[in-house]
């Protein structure tokens, strides 16, 4: 990307994070569900990991190696849900604003309207789950960073699924206008029982779990409890992952494109917002 | 020699196939820095031209140009020196005037952008409004803040759809005079679409008269007045929106005779 088009992008980010710097209720949302999925989540962990091993006289560490496994799974599933919220709450944001024709009129680009969004996705993924991440350790003593390397990869294939989810999410909008802005906060939440975040594939009937497997998420859960459970990092899982996020990608940057034209065939532009 | 600022030819625009065209062969070329005027009641044609003239909305037949650059094929390069304004399209309320004029300085690539804004600011009274969050303005500094947005990149072809929509006599008076002296100063080329006749015939020197998506008449707004007949531009405008055209015509050839 060159010097002009990156002053673009960063026009973009701009915009959104003065919006951030002049409105706490939204930062204050950034955190809220994260934090609260911790916290619920912890307890239950806390609640189940005690009775399993009372009951099971005395397993405290398969019992807290399962809570592990929960617990790194809310997380990075986290990091999925507000990498997709976080692209495409911030267009509706333009739509909302009824901005969307200025930005539209200016010589940014699509793409780097999209390169924008996901800098703001990722903006809003480390200020959303970061605390989040924090008070699983001081809670609950869960390091999500005990890992080790292997969360790098995680965490990106888990980013990029999420932005290849808002691509669909901005495409609808783009044909059905703010009508469709539910989808931003439901359609990724929808995919968790085939997501494999908290279970295995191999406990979904056998007809869901390719479904299953067609998500970047479900590898990377797989490869998240190979790590914490078997200390091995599932590199098949891994390049399943990012196989499945290029090609998800390409799909829905493909829609999105057809989406965009056709909305300039439409004139929806203008008034997507109405 | 220089391309025209726009040059729009056999231009179409029909939004669904069993309707009527919103856009019906339009053609003209308006010269560099010139002040054109788009007039027409609701629904003539005027915002689907001016939209196809932005590249937001992509004609069913015919080609546009602006600056020189195809709009089918280039239309970044020209958006990089042209601008639009429309009291239809709001700037973010929560951010301040200044955010919102730095957030399109980089957009359009402004060198040197904060000082780029500080002159606007100072030129358009808006210095002590740079802090404010442009939500709580009055509709007067919207428009002024608007126009601000609309001259960031130093625009060559500048669209203004309805510029003193919704403002006091003053207050619209004091942007037309800031536009003719713009105009004046910079050179740069307007194409104006309004319903307000008085403010058209002032700053344009030439006029399109849209009716049902066709020019339907052309000319600066003396030579209108005076084939028309007519006293100002309103009557004119009532001529051609209720069809009195050829009676108002008749009446003057007969007078004539």
């Amino acid at each position: 990307m060159r010097g002009g088009a990156l002053r673009r992008v960063w026009g973009l980010v701009y915009r959104h994070l003065a919006l951030y710097r002049r409105s706490w209720p939204r930062l204050l949302e950034l955190m809220y569900w994260p934090v609260l999925q911790m916290l619920v989540w912890g307890f239950v962990t806390s609640y189940v990991g005690g009775a399993v091993s009372g009951a099971a006289g005395g397993v405290a560490g398969a019992a807290s190696v399962a809570a592990g496994v929960l617990l790194g799974g809310v997380l990075l599933w986290e990091v999925a849900l507000r990498s997709q919220m976080g692209f495409s709450i911030s267009f509706l944001e333009e739509v909302w604003s009824r901005n969307l024709g200025h930005i539209f009129v200016s010589p940014l680009r699509p793409r780097e309207l999209v390169a924008g969004l996901a800098v703001m996705s990722v903006v809003r993924v480390l200020v959303g789950v970061l605390p989040a991440v924090g008070l699983a350790w001081v809670l609950y003593h869960f390091g999500l960073f005990s890992m080790g390397p292997v969360l790098v990869p995680f965490v990106a294939a888990l980013l990029l699924m999420g932005w290849a989810v808002s691509l669909g999410v901005v495409s609808l909008i783009l044909r059905y206008g703010a009508g469709a802005e539910a989808l931003a906060w439901s359609i990724l939440m929808g995919l968790t029982p085939i997501a494999a975040v908290f279970y295995p594939v191999s406990v979904l009937p056998a007809w869901l779990q390719p479904m299953s497997l067609a998500l970047p998420a479900a590898h990377v859960f797989e490869g998240m409890r190979a790590a914490l459970l078997e200390g091995r990092v599932a590199w098949d899982h891994m390049a399943a992952a990012f196989a499945l996020d290029a090609f998800w990608l390409a799909a829905m940057a493909w829609v999105f494109m057809r989406q965009f034209q056709a909305a300039r065939v439409r004139g929806a532009l203008l008034n997507i917002g109405e | 020699m220089l391309s025209p600022a726009i040059l729009v030819e056999a231009l179409n625009k029909r939004y669904r196939n069993d309707a009527p065209p919103a856009v019906s062969d339009l053609s003209f070329a308006m010269p560099r820095g010139a002040t054109w005027g788009l007039l027409g009641g609701n629904g003539a044609g005027k915002t689907t031209t001016i939209a196809m003239l932005l590249g937001l909305l992509v004609p069913t037949s015919g080609r546009v140009e602006a600056l020189g650059h195809d709009m089918a094929r280039d239309r970044f390069a020209a958006l990089a020196r042209m601008n639009f304004s429309s009291p239809y399209l709001a700037l973010p309320s929560r951010l301040t005037v200044g955010e919102n004029l730095r957030v399109y300085g980089h957009l359009y690539g402004v060198p040197r952008a904060e000082k780029r804004i500080a002159e606007l600011a100072e030129q358009l009274q808006l210095s002590d409004l740079l802090d404010r969050p442009a939500g709580q303005l009055s509709a007067g500094q919207k428009t002024r803040v608007a126009l601000a947005k609309s001259l960031v990149n130093r625009p060559e072809l500048l669209l203004l759809d309805e510029p003193t929509a919704s403002l006091d006599p003053d207050t619209g008076d004091w942007v037309r005079t800031w536009l003719e002296r713009y105009r004046a100063e910079s050179g740069c080329s307007i194409l104006l679409a309004s319903h307000n006749m008085a403010e058209v015939e002032r700053l344009c020197g030439h006029v399109l008269m849209l009716k049902e998506g066709r020019v339907v008449d052309q000319g600066s707004p003396a030579a209108l007045l005076q084939r028309y007949g007519r006293d100002d531009l309103e009557e004119v405008f009532l001529d051609i929106a209720r069809g009195r055209a050829s009676a108002a015509a008749a009446a003057r050839d007969s007078v004539s005779a």
